[in-house]
């Protein structure tokens, strides 16, 4: 490794992940070399050197590294673990072929805290001279803070949206939130910022009588956490009106014990749910698929949607589960596979058949498919009104 | 006198138009469009080609229907468009409602039989399975990853095989034992038929053979766990091929109907939805036969606004820009009117 001086760090992108890291390495005193938004040239990069049977996530990954490291980054820091999904291997796979590829660069393994303490916190040391334990566990403790903040804003941002009275109200005010949040240092101001920012998504105009699906979204945790990866497929549905919970966040996907926080169910209860259906681990977020279905299900959610990249086994296990879950619960569940496709029309198809069945099913036998259809295309009209008001 | 006496006649000839419905349905291998009259009763049909153009195939379609509603005396109270290419169609002739084929599809078929509990759907490029109970959509599948479940399939080991599409039904109607052919994806099928061929089977029993294996491939695909009741529709444009009624007939041991516009559906369901709009005579934004003789231009642009490097597509009409839309974060939509209605009818959905 490089003396932490001559460090330029970098990381693949995930949903908001880069906040987080923006405050750690900040702390860590780290330079921290940001890959360019993931885009459809990152996906090309990604699709060109990754191996073809590979999931979308490496692929894109792989695209992050290629632009990070063009932008001067020398030291890639990458999550490995493991079990039965082959995302543990991502990091030595990437490795080898940037090396094969000519970059120059270290690596770094960051292996889960609970598979050794100190190989976590050497790791970290090379980072950051002189960083005692004591150090490093208070500045992760402070920095995670902020990671959850930086969720729950994502999090109220997905229920605030449906009832928007200006489209695009809570996209701006998300944006204002996370920027005064970032902003915050020490503990006592994350608190109060969490507060504020927190505050900023509340208060947005809302038109709460206004009657709204809700949909849960389950499914492979990189597709649920990278808008890019998956189409903006929470904007998609968000601003049909759309009240969206989702199950899988980055905080509750690093935090070494999984009682997730944000999401708001351990995962011993999500297993135990999933339990009648699939009783043991089938790697990556199979298990967690089932059981959060059925969570959805009991809470009264009008439907679910599962995304998966093609190819992955967990989630295939968990998507031939699935009808069985949904005639037992009564929930109507929409399979979406994500490859290096760029064309949304497939999904947006699919999605707006979704929301029209589950129109048509909040209405009862009573109203037929044709209403149920009428209902959905007259509401973007209610939610619209800056763009109605610029349609003159 | 003489000026007066024709405003009387132009106005009772008005009033004595009868009201039409327009469906367009622009998918990736067929466009079709369709006018129904008040009882959603079928005025007029047509079934074309996409080419790959659509833009074109619409303009043309619509040359058709003007031609054969020549001296019908109907006018246009709305417009409905569906298929991949419904929010370009919809912006180029003046819809009232755009709306994704599966709903269209439901929509038509409740409509041809009300009571219908599953809808068959096999078209060129993708298949759909569509459940309905009480006339209400509770489940629906639409095929993902593989062409070997579509009628492009077919389309190509007809050309292989040098037999017409059209007269693929009567070759497979005249097997009694279908050849054994792999389903699960085209290129081992295609390599099963080839071996079949070579060591000597007939034509017919390869022919009902591959009705079978897409069949087959079309249930695993898409039926999942899924109860596949009667009464039971199949449509799309793959329905005209009688074989593969026989084989879904066979696969599931039920009856199936193949309704009289089954290659349209997609049309009548979006010509139905634009008849529910229930709009006055003039409210429609139909923009009329005329746009046949515009000249429509489409290209794409790269934006440079931020990172996302999105693909735009623009549509320009005599030059003028019409739409754009494409991006991630809808700011070219709100660019162009046209545009903006788009996005003010779907939201953010590109």
């Amino acid at each position: 490794m490089r003396p932490p001086d001559q460090i330029k760090i970098t990381t693949p992108h995930m949903g908001n992940l880069h906040l987080l890291l923006d405050d750690l390495f900040g702390r860590l005193g780290v330079e921290y070399i940001k890959p360019p938004k993931s885009s459809t040239k990152t996906l090309e990069l990604g699709i060109k050197h990754g191996p073809e049977f590979a999931c979308l996530p490496l692929k894109i990954n792989l695209g992050n590294f290629i632009q990070a490291l063009d932008k001067g980054a020398n030291t890639i820091a990458m999550a490995g673990g493991h079990g039965p999904c082959r995302f543990g291997y991502y990091g030595i796979v990437e490795e080898r072929i940037l090396r094969d590829l000519g970059y120059e660069f270290d690596f770094m393994m960051l292996e889960p805290f609970s598979d050794g303490a100190w190989a976590f916190y050497r790791s970290f040391a090379s980072l950051s001279a002189g960083l005692s334990i004591r150090r490093l566990w208070k500045i992760l403790k402070v920095s995670f803070a902020k990671g959850r903040a930086f969720d729950q804003l994502r999090k109220r941002a997905l229920m605030v949206r449906a009832y928007e009275a200006n489209c695009g109200d809570t996209r701006r005010a998300l944006k204002q939130a996370e920027k005064m949040l970032a902003a915050a240092v020490t503990a006592a101001e994350i608190e109060a910022a969490a507060r504020e920012s927190l505050g900023l998504i509340e208060s947005v105009d809302q038109e709460r009588e206004r009657d709204v699906l809700k949909v849960g979204i389950v499914g492979e945790f990189y597709l649920l956490l990278e808008p890019f990866s998956n189409f903006d497929l929470e904007d998609i549905l968000g601003n049909m009106g759309v009240y969206l919970e989702r199950c899988v966040w980055v905080t509750d996907w690093i935090a070494p014990r999984r009682d997730n926080k944000i999401f708001g169910f351990p995962k011993r209860m999500i297993e135990e749910k999933a339990a009648p259906f699939l009783s043991h681990n089938v790697g990556g977020e199979g298990r967690e698929t089932i059981g959060n279905t059925v969570l959805f299900a009991e809470r009264g959610f009008d439907g679910v949607i599962q995304l998966l990249p093609f190819g992955c086994m967990p989630e295939n296990i968990a998507a031939s589960i699935l009808p069985m879950l949904q005639q037992k619960h009564d929930i109507p569940v929409l399979t979406l596979t994500f490859d290096e496709q760029t064309g949304r029309a497939g999904m947006v198809t699919r999605l707006e058949a979704f929301v029209d069945l589950l129109w048509a099913r909040r209405n009862g036998g009573a109203v037929s498919a044709i209403e149920g259809a009428k209902m959905q295309n007259r509401e973007p009209e209610t939610l619209c009104h800056e763009c109605k008001a610029k349609a003159v | 006198m003489q000026g007066k006496g024709s405003l009387i006649a132009m106005e009772m000839n008005q009033m004595e138009k009868k009201p039409g419905y327009l469906g367009i349905d622009v998918g990736s291998v067929s466009t079709n469009l369709v006018i129904l009259d008040e009882q959603a009763r079928v005025l007029s049909a047509i079934y074309r080609r996409t080419q790959g153009q659509p833009i074109r195939a619409v303009q043309e379609g619509l040359r058709e229907l003007t031609a054969e509603m020549a001296g019908r005396d109907v006018e246009i109270r709305g417009v409905g468009t569906t298929g991949s290419a419904r929010h370009l169609t919809g912006v180029i002739v003046g819809a009232d409602i755009v709306k994704n084929e599966i709903t269209a599809h439901a929509v038509a078929a409740s409509q041809v039989v009300p009571d219908v509990n599953t809808v068959l759907e096999v078209g060129g490029q993708d298949s759909k399975l569509i459940i309905l109970r009480d006339g209400v959509v509770t489940d629906f599948a639409m095929n993902s990853v593989c062409a070997a479940g579509t009628g492009s399939f077919l389309d190509h080991q007809s050309t292989r095989l040098g037999i017409p599409i059209e007269e693929f039904g009567g070759y497979a109607l005249k097997s009694d034992s279908p050849a054994h052919i792999a389903g699960r994806c085209s290129v081992f099928a295609e390599s099963d038929m080839i071996h079949k061929q070579q060591v000597g089977a007939r034509v017919e029993d390869i022919i009902y053979g591959l009705c079978h294996a897409l069949a087959r491939n079309y249930l695993n695909n898409l039926s999942k766990g899924k109860e596949l009741l009667e009464p039971m529709v199949f449509q799309g444009g793959v329905a005209a091929n009688a074989g593969m009624k026989r084989a879904f007939e066979a696969e599931l041991g039920v009856n199936v109907v193949v309704p009289a516009y089954y290659h349209v559906m997609g049309a009548i369901g979006s010509a139905i939805l634009a008849l529910e709009q229930e709009l006055g005579p003039g409210e429609t934004n139909f923009k009329g036969f005329e746009v046949t003789d515009l000249n429509y231009d489409t290209s794409t642009f790269v934006c440079d606004g931020c990172s996302n490097t999105c693909e735009v597509v623009r549509i320009k009409v005599e030059g003028k820009t019409l739409a754009r839309w494409g991006g991630r974060c809808g700011k070219w939509e709100l660019q162009d009117s046209a545009g903006r209605k788009t996005k003010q009818r779907l939201a953010l959905n590109v």
